[in-house]
């Protein structure tokens, strides 16, 4: 099995989320994380004081796969979440050594 | 001026002064937390601009004079008013009471325009659109020299319209509708679901509106009298009746009770008797709340099918619920309960007479107001544009705009720079 973890800007969820159960992809975990890449921080202002910000809002999205599926999975996220300006985030694949289906005990492929 | 009226309309102009903020919280609460210091600030905006533009002119335009259509210069600057003067300083006093009204009517607009407004096309809408169209549409039906009866050419007719069913909600509520066809819908919109980021922020924001309406309608009685209480007694029913009627839909129609339709349907009845609260009584609040809860429950769902993107259902509370209780004035009005200073609703053996006043009136209104908007919101399109850029709509108006963001993780805040 396949773990595809993902960063993407925040309003881009629903698109990306559409995207893949189009292509068949049953479940995903969705996290409201912060961080900083190239796009670097924003600033703020109170009272006149200029604040850096600099770990800004994105989502993290997380699923474990078939490996003949992961390479379309990742496309799929790729085409989905993509503006063209900085910040659009990142993609990246993982082995995973064991899935377990909590409820029946089922592992591997099946517990997917 | 009696000290005893005196107190209560003072009081009263604190009471609806509060129900700028707490409408704020209302729609802030409704809103998404990336855009609700913007929605907080549109509100607050209106606070800062319109006392100064109705003690310039609009008070004057709104109330001065002995004209049908609009008031004259007389009163600019507060010019002639003292506290020393032949009212004993009432006509101040008139100015501060309904400068509130003034600032709350362009605020309630906000809700509608939520989201993707550019900030400075509302910093300049709020002052054109008060002067365009709240003051004409004021003296139409309130129009006339101070203490000395009505002129306007609605009033005079004897169309009924106590503390602004017509000219604040009906109003507002139009000129929302106008407002959002030139803005246009929301990116996503309404593919995208748009749940409130905070109800606990609806239900204090509902609970301050409550409590400040007691100032806006039965302050409207200008005097601490019996037709205070009368306004008073139908603001505290009409309330709990349409939140009861707005709640009871939901449980029978989607299966809960819901707070936010407890909230809506609370300020739709508060909308509702504005009109009528002080010209009916006995259990007539109780109905006009009852139905007016019921229709805007589903009112507010008729965006989605005609695809007008009202946001916070300024549309269908506002427009809907003030045009609702304004009509219901021609079956309920009891002329007989208050000294027979107006005509009888059908229910009181005045026959339909009272309805078609009612009718004309906000007929009038409606046309005016949205026309009037609608070209408003066009030429500050063509000039500075009304619609915030793509990014900023989806990055949130709270940053892009005023540089502020609702809520931080404290150990992510670095420091000043």
């Amino acid at each position: 099995m396949k773990l595809v973890t993902a960063i993407i800007k925040p309003f881009k969820l629903d698109d990306v989320k559409d995207a893949l159960k189009g292509v068949g992809v049953v479940g995903i975990t969705v996290s409201e994380v912060r961080g900083f890449g190239r796009q670097g921080g924003h600033s703020e202002t109170y009272r006149g004081a200029e604040y850096k910000i600099d770990f800004v809002p994105k989502v993290k999205l997380e699923m474990v796969v078939d490996p003949a599926d992961a390479a379309k999975v990742v496309d799929t996220i790729v085409a989905s979440a993509a503006t063209g300006e900085i910040g659009d985030g990142k993609v990246w694949l993982a082995d995973v050594d064991e899935l377990v289906r909590i409820r029946t005990g089922e592992r591997g492929a099946d517990a997917i | 001026m009696d000290t005893g009226d005196a107190a209560w309309v003072l009081t009263s102009s604190a009471l609806v002064l509060f129900m700028t903020p707490g409408l704020a919280l209302f729609y802030g609460g409704m809103d998404r937390s990336r855009n609700v210091l913007n929605m907080l600030m549109m509100n607050f905006w209106c606070l800062l601009v319109i006392p100064l533009v109705w003690v310039i002119a609009g008070f004057s335009l709104a109330y001065s004079g002995a004209g049908s259509v609009i008031g004259n210069f007389d009163l600019v600057f507060l010019s002639d008013l003292s506290i020393t003067d032949e009212s004993g300083g009432s006509t101040l006093l008139a100015v501060i009471f309904l400068g509130m009204f003034a600032v709350i009517t362009p605020a309630l607009i906000s809700g509608a325009v939520a989201d993707r407004m550019k900030f400075s096309a509302w910093a300049l809408f709020v002052p054109l659109w008060l002067v365009l169209v709240y003051c004409p549409v004021s003296f139409w039906i309130y129009g006339g020299v101070w203490g000395e009866g009505l002129t306007g050419w609605l009033g005079t007719r004897g169309s009924l319209d106590f503390a602004g069913g017509t000219v604040i909600h009906v109003n507002a509520g139009i000129a929302a509708l106008a407002g959002v066809m030139v803005l246009g819908k929301r990116r996503g919109w309404p593919g995208e679901g748009h749940p409130p980021h905070s109800m606990p922020l609806v239900m204090l924001g509902t609970g301050i509106l409550w409590f400040g309406w007691f100032g806006f309608n039965a302050g409207s009685a200008f005097a601490a009298n019996g037709v205070a209480i009368q306004a008073f007694m139908n603001t505290f029913l009409a309330a709990a009746a349409a939140g009861l009627a707005w709640a009871v839909v939901e449980r029978v129609r989607d299966g809960h009770f819901t707070n936010l339709g407890v909230a809506s349907g609370i300020v739709a009845g508060l909308v509702a008797i504005t009109p009528g609260a002080g010209f009916v009584a006995g259990m007539s609040p109780i109905w006009i709340g009852l139905i007016a809860g019921v229709v805007c429950s589903f009112a507010v769902g008729v965006k989605f099918k005609a695809g007008y993107d009202d946001a916070l259902d300024v549309v269908g509370v506002h427009f809907v619920g003030g045009l609702v209780g304004s009509l219901l004035i021609g079956l309920f009005a009891d002329p007989d309960f208050f000294g027979g200073e107006f005509d009888a609703g059908l229910f009181y053996g005045g026959g339909l007479g009272l309805l078609g006043e009612q009718a004309l009136a906000n007929g009038v209104v409606i046309v005016f107001s949205f026309v009037v908007t609608f070209l408003i919101f066009k030429v500050l399109d063509a000039t500075i544009g009304v619609r915030v850029p793509e990014p900023v709509e989806t990055t949130g108006l709270d940053l892009e705009e005023h540089s502020e963001t609702a809520y931080h993780a404290d150990a992510l805040t670095m420091g000043r720079l």
